[in-house]
Order: structure tokens, then sequence, then C-alpha cells
């Protein structure tokens, strides 16, 4: 009896509950719903036509696959594509190592902690644009970074970013020096979270420095090390602001990525259907990125 | 033996001085793009490209500025900053307060209502996550133009409202609130609209000032969104009249560095005030586990 009686109210509550939980829900739901869920339906089926915006909304055919068939005889896909990845591949490995090494240094041999740790981080918080426009000087014939190339004894500098060699490096060294800031500040909250008696051991059996960085930091790490290169991945497959800014994607196809040539093909050549094919392709890398994460955060967070 | 646990000290404290000025240099390495920008932004046009390079102006120009913000009817033209500084300042509050609102009620209802399809919808949640924006982007565009609200605040606006990052934070932070807390609340009488106003708002301010101050910066430094979604000088945020600057006076380097210098301050004061809660921000995001 008394039983029964708790299970109707219960329910009755489980509703209200329901509803209650909905209403704080709601403008989210809303917001996920209208912006991401929709235009991704969207244009997962534009991205099966071969919709020209000029044509106006509705005025596409089906084309099947054929989009995602011929982006690969296309060259500047493949170019943005191979450029994507060699950005990629330079940037997050130095990102992520040289935070590490850096935040270790600081955390164990430096005076001025903090004004260092800040000085790095500042380059994260500026606004991308500005930061893009003075790297652009930075790398012009009078420009610091150029000086000091020829103070280190080389005579005929190349014109970074006009070179079709110099190009992506140069953008890719602005990144790294743009990013390792942020990386420095989480490793350095995991490194104040390592555990001191290990350490201690490790002194009293008379290890050194390097042998305790590689054998106790760097597996201790392992979990931060991880997510940063996570984080860095996704973002550096996203990169088009210092592109967009700095060289346009030149000279030629240098510095063409995947997102400028998605943003060149939809609005400067409304190809909409075609663009949206390639912003798939960019999510099948960044899928298979967070399936990593997913996996592996089983795997390797526990130390 | 006190003489070789001094000497050890001292070699200790060599090294460590050692250390500092490597870093120290390094780190002047790093901001040297700042201070050339700073330096550049009061120089005289031509001594922009003087070599060697002059790092403190011989005649200081502060009147670059004065141009770039066209005070004192100093400017050739009028470069309409106040106007994009006013619009960045107008779009990264509006989405602060909205986004940090909706995540805050979202996180909670996510971490403590036990509504049914809580789990389910989580689960989208997080599947939504995944989508870069780049996806979304297109169609999004085509949505503005349909709903005429093309080139105006809108088209920021409306998405910017929502973070589904922040509404993790947010949700993670009041997983580890004690239900005993919650449950007190209820028998005194409190419904939960009460208790997430009362209760848990007070005690979450740390975590929604990260996240204030994270979806500020994202909002300050956002480019792409408004380069395709606005088109006219009057609706233009920092980022695209910094562009737009560059195309119009391309050679003209110090009002350039001037015009830089610019942009960068409010988002280095934020950095600078809410330096910690920053920090906490991104960190909570690393270490969630």
């Amino acid at each position: 009896m008394k039983k029964e009686n708790e299970k109707k109210r219960g329910l009755s509550r489980q509703a209200k509950t329901n509803l209650v939980g909905y209403s704080f829900i709601l403008p989210n739901i809303i917001g996920v719903c209208a912006f991401t869920l929709f235009p991704m339906l969207f244009s997962l089926i534009i991205s099966f036509t071969d919709w020209d915006y000029t044509k106006g909304i509705g005025n596409w055919n089906f084309i099947g696959i054929k989009n995602f068939i011929t982006m690969w005889s296309d060259e500047w896909f493949t170019s943005a594509l191979a450029n994507t990845l060699i950005f990629v591949v330079g940037v997050v490995p130095t990102t992520v190592f040289l935070a590490m090494v850096l935040a270790a240094v600081i955390d164990k041999f430096c005076y001025a902690k903090l004004p260092v740790r800040m000085a790095l981080f500042m380059p994260y918080v500026s606004n991308v644009v500005a930061v893009a426009i003075v790297w652009v000087m930075m790398y012009s014939p009078w420009g610091p970074f150029t000086r000091m190339v020829v103070a280190l004894g080389v005579e005929n500098p190349p014109q970074w970013l006009g070179d079709t060699k110099w190009a992506l490096p140069a953008i890719m060294l602005m990144t790294v020096w743009s990013g390792v800031g942020y990386a420095v500040m989480i490793y350095t909250s995991a490194i104040q979270g390592l555990p001191k008696d290990v350490y201690e051991a490790a002194d009293i059996d008379g290890a050194g420095e390097v042998a305790k960085f590689f054998r106790l930091t760097i597996p201790f790490l392992s979990p931060t090390t991880f997510f940063l290169i996570i984080t860095t991945l996704i973002s550096s497959f996203q990169v088009f602001a210092p592109i967009q800014i700095m060289t346009r994607g030149g000279p030629g196809t240098a510095t063409n990525v995947l997102v400028y040539y998605i943003y060149t093909s939809a609005f400067t050549f409304y190809k909409m259907g075609y663009a949206s094919a390639i912003s798939w392709v960019l999510f099948v890398f960044l899928f298979i990125v967070t399936m990593i994460q997913w996996h592996g955060q089983k795997k390797w967070v526990s130390y | 033996m006190n003489k070789t646990i001094g000497r050890r000290n001292l070699s200790k404290s060599m090294l460590r001085l050692f250390w500092t000025v490597v870093l120290g240099l390094l780190a002047v390495t790093m901001i040297t793009p700042f201070i050339w920008m700073l330096s550049a932004s009061m120089k005289m046009p031509l001594d922009v490209m003087k070599l060697p390079i002059e790092w403190i102006p011989k005649y200081f120009y502060p009147d670059n500025y004065l141009k770039v913000w066209n005070i004192a009817g100093k400017g050739a033209r009028d470069y309409h900053f106040g106007v994009a500084y006013a619009n960045s300042l107008k779009i990264a509050c509006i989405n602060v307060l909205g986004s940090v609102l909706t995540s805050t009620l979202a996180g909670y209802a996510f971490a403590k209502i036990k509504f049914t399809g809580r789990n389910v919808l989580f689960l989208f949640y997080l599947a939504t996550m995944m989508i870069p924006s780049q996806v979304t982007l297109i169609p999004k565009f085509v949505m503005f133009n349909k709903m005429g609200l093309m080139g105006t605040h809108l088209t920021l606006i409306l998405p910017g409202m929502i973070t589904i990052t922040g509404t993790f934070l947010m949700r993670q932070y009041f997983m580890q609130i004690p239900d005993e807390l919650r449950e007190s609340a209820r028998v005194d009488g409190a419904n939960e609209y009460m208790i997430w106003a009362r209760i848990m708002v007070p005690i979450a301010k740390p975590s929604m000032a990260s996240l204030a101050i994270v979806v500020f910066l994202w909002n300050w430094n956002s480019y792409l969104e408004p380069l395709v979604f606005l088109s006219n000088w009057r609706m233009y945020t920092i980022p695209l009249a910094l562009t737009n600057f560059i195309e119009e006076s391309v050679t003209e380097y110090n009002l350039v560095m001037a015009a830089a210098s610019s942009a960068l301050i409010p988002a280095f004061v934020v950095f600078l005030l809410g330096q910690k809660f920053l920090v906490k921000g991104l960190v909570s995001g690393a270490v969630k586990g």
C-alpha cells in the first residue's frame, strides 16, 4: 500500500522533473538544433549536389558521390590536403614537445617564473589578425626576423612569405610561436600536481635531472601530452586566419590549406556543393582524431 | 661535509641563474614581435624600414594613433576604428552574457536533474561537439541570407549565445557539487529554479568567470565567421577593420602597427585582470580525464 503510493507520487514527480529539466536545457537545445544540427544535415545533403550559389536555392542536381571523386583529381584540393597534413605534422609535435621541455625547465630552474610564463602566453591571447599582420612585417626584408637571420650569417635570406619553399614553414613557425604558451600553461598545472615523493626517491638513488625528465616527468605527463596533442591537432587542421591574411594560399598553391580552399570554393567561386563535400573530408580527419581521443583516454589517462 | 653542501647549493643556484637567463632571453624573443610592433607604431613612416632597426624610435610620433582613430581631424580619412571597436565589444559582451547563462542552466540540468532521456541527450551533445564550424558555415550563410539577417550582428550573436564546450565545462563543475546541498534546499521547499539561482549560481561564480573570459577571447579573436557574414564597415568587428585597414593603407606600416596595437589592448586587459580564471578555464578542460 505504502509502496504503491510512493510509486504513484514518484511517477508524477518524474513528469514534473522532466518538465523542469527540459526547461533548463531548452535554450541550448534550440541553439544546437538551429545552428549545428540542421546546418549539418543541410551541408551533408548539398555535398551530394552540384549546387552553384548564383543559381539560387533549390536549383541543384543530385550527382551522387561525384564531388567526393572529382576532388582527388583537383590539384587545388590535393595540394590543400597535402599542405594541411604537412602543417599538422610540423606544428603539433614541435609545439607539444617544446612546451613540455619549457614547462619542466621553468618549473625546476627558474627565478621569476610568472613573468616568463606570461611572456610565453601573450601571443595566445592576442588577436590573430593583429598577430598575423605583425608577422608579415617581421618577415619583410627590413623586419626583425629577416635581420636576425642575416645577423646569424645568411647573406641572401629568402622572401619568406613570397617563396614557394619557405612560405608554409614561415606560417608554421608563427603558429608554434603563438600556440606554445597555451601548452606551457596546461603542462605547468599538471607538473604542479606530480607526486613529489617519487622524485625524492629518485634523488636518493642519485638520478640526474635529464634521467628524471625522461624516466619520470614524460611518463607522468602522458595524459596531459595526449590531451594537448589532440587539441593542437584539431586546431591545426582548421588553420585559416594566418593563411588568409599572410599569403592567401600562395605563392601558387604553397600555403593553400583545406579550410582556405573551402572558403574560396564557397565564397569566391560559390561552388557550395563542392565546398561542402570538402568540409566533410575535413570532418572525417577530425572524426578520426576524436575517435583516437575517446579510445585513448581510457588507455592513457591512468598512469 | 658542510663545505660540500655549501658548494652544491652554490652550483645549484648558479644553475638556476643560468636557466633563468636563458629562459629570460627566450621570453624576450617571444615578445619581440610585440615590442617591435609598439616601437614601429610610434615611428615616422620612413623610420620603420630603416636599418639597423631602431628599437627605440629616434623621433616619437604618437600622431599615428590619432590618425588611425581619426581623433581631432588628424586622419587623412576615417577608418572607422571606433565603430569596429564598439561592435566587437558589443558582440563579445552579449555573447559572454548569453553563453554563460545558457551554459550554466544546461550544465546544471545535465549534472543534477534526473530527467528522462538525459543520458541520450548528453551523448547527442557530445556528438555535436565533433562537427567543425567549417561544416556548418555554408548552411549558416544560406540560412542567414534567407532570413534576411546577412550583414547584421545577429549572424554572430544568435549562434554565439550557445557554446557546447561551455555547457560541458559547467556540467563538469556541477558534477562535483555534493547532492546534499540540493537535497537540503528541497526539504526547505525550494524548487529547482530557486536552487539554481540562489545556491548553484553563487558557488559556480569562479567557473562562470573562467568561461566568460574564454568566450570573450573567442569572440574578440573570431575571424572566419565575421569575414563571411559581414560586409559593411558599419558592422565590421576589429579583425575585419584591421584587414580592411591593411588593404587601404598597405604602405603606411607605422599606421598599420598602430592599428594592430590598438586591437590588442582589450584582450590584454581581460587577460591581465582575469589571468587566474583564464588559466583555470583552459586547464579544467584539460584535466577532466
